[in-house]
């Protein structure tokens, strides 16, 4: 227990150490300064060359563009979406198939969640590509299109496929953290008052709700926006490429074979560094616009009954999980396939072929995966629960300020700070170990599971260890045979969320792995940009399993172990 | 003998109650009686070692000699029942009653033990049963088992009759005090019921 106070403090060294060093490394080369690279002076040069670089003005637009507008429409779908699905929980719900839809959306979300980024990206450029799955229904439907149409809409010139990508992904998550937010602010209550006073459901919702939420997802927010135009792995598969975003710019310099590049892709990973504070900035100042402009309309007494948007919500609710899960599916229907020409809505032979052809590869990279997700999780656990008990046998709280600390990974450009520490790394010969690599899966994996697990841990009722240790029990005692026992169902989910994290890594194992370690999404990325979508199905597939997985036995190993404990069920 | 020697509680500044002076002997039964709020039940999770840092607290608890204070809650060795009978959920009867059984009772003896609690309770064969599929009555006859066989050396009783029937009430406080005078426990009941008090017996304090 003494060690108890040592936690918080490891886990924030932990944390400001790696995204300090790599800052700092990042900065020193984007000044003109790499001694092994023959930089020993510090200059403006490399700056300049960054701004003449032809493809970058289009990239810059390209980024800040597909970044805010998949931001954007991921928040409102996903504000839409809550007004809907928080209400379904209500009682006295009378429009029951509607109100069986909204279950469905909701129970679909936390598979979608779990999906890896770059499985979805590879699924979705199947579905919606000229000779994709889309396109074959239709022609199969309506029996048009004897050849694919000649639109381009994978890697589309202006990052709309990429957009949707993103917002296939982020909208699942931010709706998810919007409800868990809303038992915090009693929003159930405030729609009733609303209602009480003839607010019609969605403008109860707009205007005594979300006001209230918006603060408390604005982390999250910021978190998607960071994201989205930093992303890479998503931007190779569904952004375009000819100039293509900043970050898969900066991918290319450091992989040119031309050492010298590294300066320029430095200078890079500060400008999308710039980019990304500037654009949290815009979007808190906008947020502040709105604010004033629609202050008026709030109590305005305008009610609005109508009840159309039920069911736009319940259509888009639908069309996003349908677009997701005909992704996954697609892949798995094109791992199995060995002939699927255009244009057949199925395959025309089934094989198992793919599968056995790739398979002491698929061994090795799914256990590269598993063991790096595992680790990770396990240290992430310790750390947190570390972090967590403290917080309670010490009753001081974890502060705001830790609070955005735990956020900061998601905040910055991974390409940014993880460069940085790749060419420290280098300097220190510490490249390419297992040791940074887990390192750099933890920086994503620990906030995650603090994240899902804190309020759990909180809310546990504090009387249980009371009496724990009122029966003689060391605090030792208490955590292992009381707490962890009665929180295993969030501990488990918890885990599972961290290791769909650490699977879809993409950037920091490439960066922190040195290009040595190879993982389901780095594979299945790098045969991306070949053409045999059989092979895409087989690595895009799989990763998307390894977490479906996790959470399966997540959901099922408690509900096992529990099943004679009715209050635990 | 459970002593406490003037005891004062305050939550930031403002207190709650102070100068607190009372002894229990060995088998006796003392109640502090007040409203919600008085500050009773924090008074006894003083006296345990678990009440949060947000109070401040003065004075002196004196068990069997030995001064309790500077002891961590689980070496206090005070048994307790509050309102809720917290039965752990994701343990058996009988686990939750071996939970508090000593560590140095080995296997057959704590095997025993066990049956014989649960016989003493009219439980007789429900080792292996959820404690959520109990009835109200006997699960809070297990708490007081399960604080039993933890082998305190004091009782706290935070209104442990106050969610139960009339019926059960007047069976389970007759039950838990003559568990205290069987094993010369001193023990301390809060509460704001009337009835609780009279029937325990013995002084009443007011806060």
């Amino acid at each position: 227990m003494r060690l108890l106070p040592a936690f918080p403090f490891l886990t924030q060294l932990l944390f400001l150490l790696p995204i300090a060093a790599g800052l700092f490394g990042v900065l020193l080369p984007a000044l003109g300064y790499l001694p092994d690279l023959g930089g020993d002076k510090f200059h403006f040069e490399v700056f300049r060359q960054l701004l003449e670089h032809p493809a970058l003005p289009h990239a810059v637009w390209l980024t800040l563009f597909s970044g805010i507008a998949a931001t954007f429409i991921s928040l409102s779908l996903a504000i839409f979406l809550a007004t809907m699905l928080s209400r379904t929980s209500l009682s006295g719900n009378k429009n029951n198939r509607m109100a069986s839809l909204f279950v469905i959306v909701r129970r679909g979300l936390i598979p979608l969640i779990a999906v890896p980024h770059a499985a979805m990206a590879l699924g979705l450029a199947f579905l919606v590509a000229p000779s994709g799955w889309l396109v074959r229904w239709f022609s199969f439907l309506l029996m048009g299109w004897e050849t694919p149409p000649e639109w381009v809409t994978v890697q589309d010139p202006f990052g709309l496929s990429l957009i949707l990508g993103l917002v296939l992904k982020e909208t699942p998550y931010l709706l998810l953290m919007i409800l868990a937010a809303l038992p915090q602010i009693r929003a159930q209550e405030y729609i009733r008052i609303g209602q009480s006073l003839g607010y019609g459901n969605l403008r109860s919702w707009l205007k005594l709700v979300l006001p209230q939420v918006y603060p408390l997802i604005r982390l999250p927010v910021f978190a998607v926006l960071a994201f989205s135009l930093s992303v890479v792995d998503v931007a190779l598969i569904l952004g375009p490429s000819t100039p293509p975003t900043l970050s898969v710019l900066i991918l290319r310099w450091i992989d040119n074979p031309d050492l010298s590049f590294r300066f320029l892709a430095s200078a890079g990973a500060v400008l999308l560094l710039l980019l990304t504070l500037g654009a949290l900035l815009f979007w808190r100042v906008s947020e502040w616009l709105l604010l004033q402009k629609w202050r008026n309309w709030l109590s305005n007494g305008k009610r609005g009954n109508r009840n159309e948007a039920q069911k736009l919500a319940a259509l888009s609710g639908l069309l996003l999980l349908g677009t997701a899960f005909l992704s996954v599916l697609g892949l798995a229907f094109w791992s199995l396939s060995l002939r699927w020409p255009y244009p057949y809505v199925l395959p025309q032979r089934w094989t198992s072929r793919n599968w056995e052809r790739h398979w002491t590869s698929i061994q090795e990279t799914s256990f590269t995966t598993l063991e790096l997700g595992v680790i990770a999780v396990l240290i992430a656990l310790i750390l947190v629960v570390g972090c967590l008990e403290n917080e309670q046998w010490r009753r001081v709280s974890f502060s705001f300020r830790s609070q955005w600390l735990l956020y900061l990974p998601l905040l910055i450009p991974q390409a940014t700070f993880l460069l940085g520490i790749q060419i420290l790394a280098v300097r220190l010969e510490m490249d390419g170990t297992f040791l940074l690599l887990v390192w750099s899966h933890l920086l994503f994996v620990l906030p995650y599971i603090f994240l899902t697990l804190a309020d759990p841990w909180r809310n546990l009722d504090t009387r249980f260890p009371q009496i724990g240790q009122c029966l003689g029990a060391s605090p030792l005692r208490v955590l292992f045979r009381i707490k962890l026992p009665l929180l295993l169902k969030p501990l488990l989910v918890a885990a599972a969320v961290g290791f769909a994290v650490s699977v879809s890594q993409y950037l920091p194992t490439l960066f922190a792995g040195g290009g040595r370690f190879a993982t389901l999404t780095t594979e299945a990325v790098s045969y991306a940009a070949g053409a045999d979508r059989r092979v895409i199905g087989v690595y895009g597939f799989l990763q998307a399993l390894f977490p479906w997985i996790a959470l399966l036995l997540a959901l099922a190993i408690p509900r096992w172990r529990f099943r004679n404990r009715a209050t635990l069920l | 003998m459970l002593k406490l020697e003037n005891i004062s509680l305050k939550i930031d500044g403002n207190p709650l109650f102070s100068k607190l002076n009372l002894e229990v002997n060995a088998g006796q039964v003392k109640t502090v009686m007040g409203p919600s709020g008085c500050g009773k039940s924090s008074l006894l999770a003083h006296l345990c070692g678990t009440l949060p840092s947000v109070f401040q607290t003065s004075g002196k608890i004196i068990l069997h000699e030995k001064t309790l204070d500077d002891l961590p809650p689980h070496e206090r060795k005070l048994g307790i029942l509050f309102q809720d009978d917290l039965l752990f959920p994701h343990l058996s009867v009988g686990e939750n009653l071996a939970f508090a059984l000593p560590a140095k009772i080995r296997r057959h003896e704590r095997h025993d033990k066990i049956e014989q609690a649960l016989e003493e309770i009219e439980l007789s064969g429900m080792h292996e049963r959820d404690p959520a599929s109990l009835s109200g009555g006997q699960r809070a006859r297990v708490a007081l088992m399960r604080t039993l066989l933890a082998q305190p050396v004091a009782l706290l009783l935070d209104e442990p009759f106050s969610k139960l029937d009339q019926e059960l009430r007047g069976r389970f406080r007759k039950l838990v005090f003559a568990h205290a005078v069987k094993n010369r426990l001193p023990t301390l009941l809060v509460t704001h019921d009337h009835a609780d008090a009279q029937a325990a017996g013995g002084d009443i304090i007011a806060l």
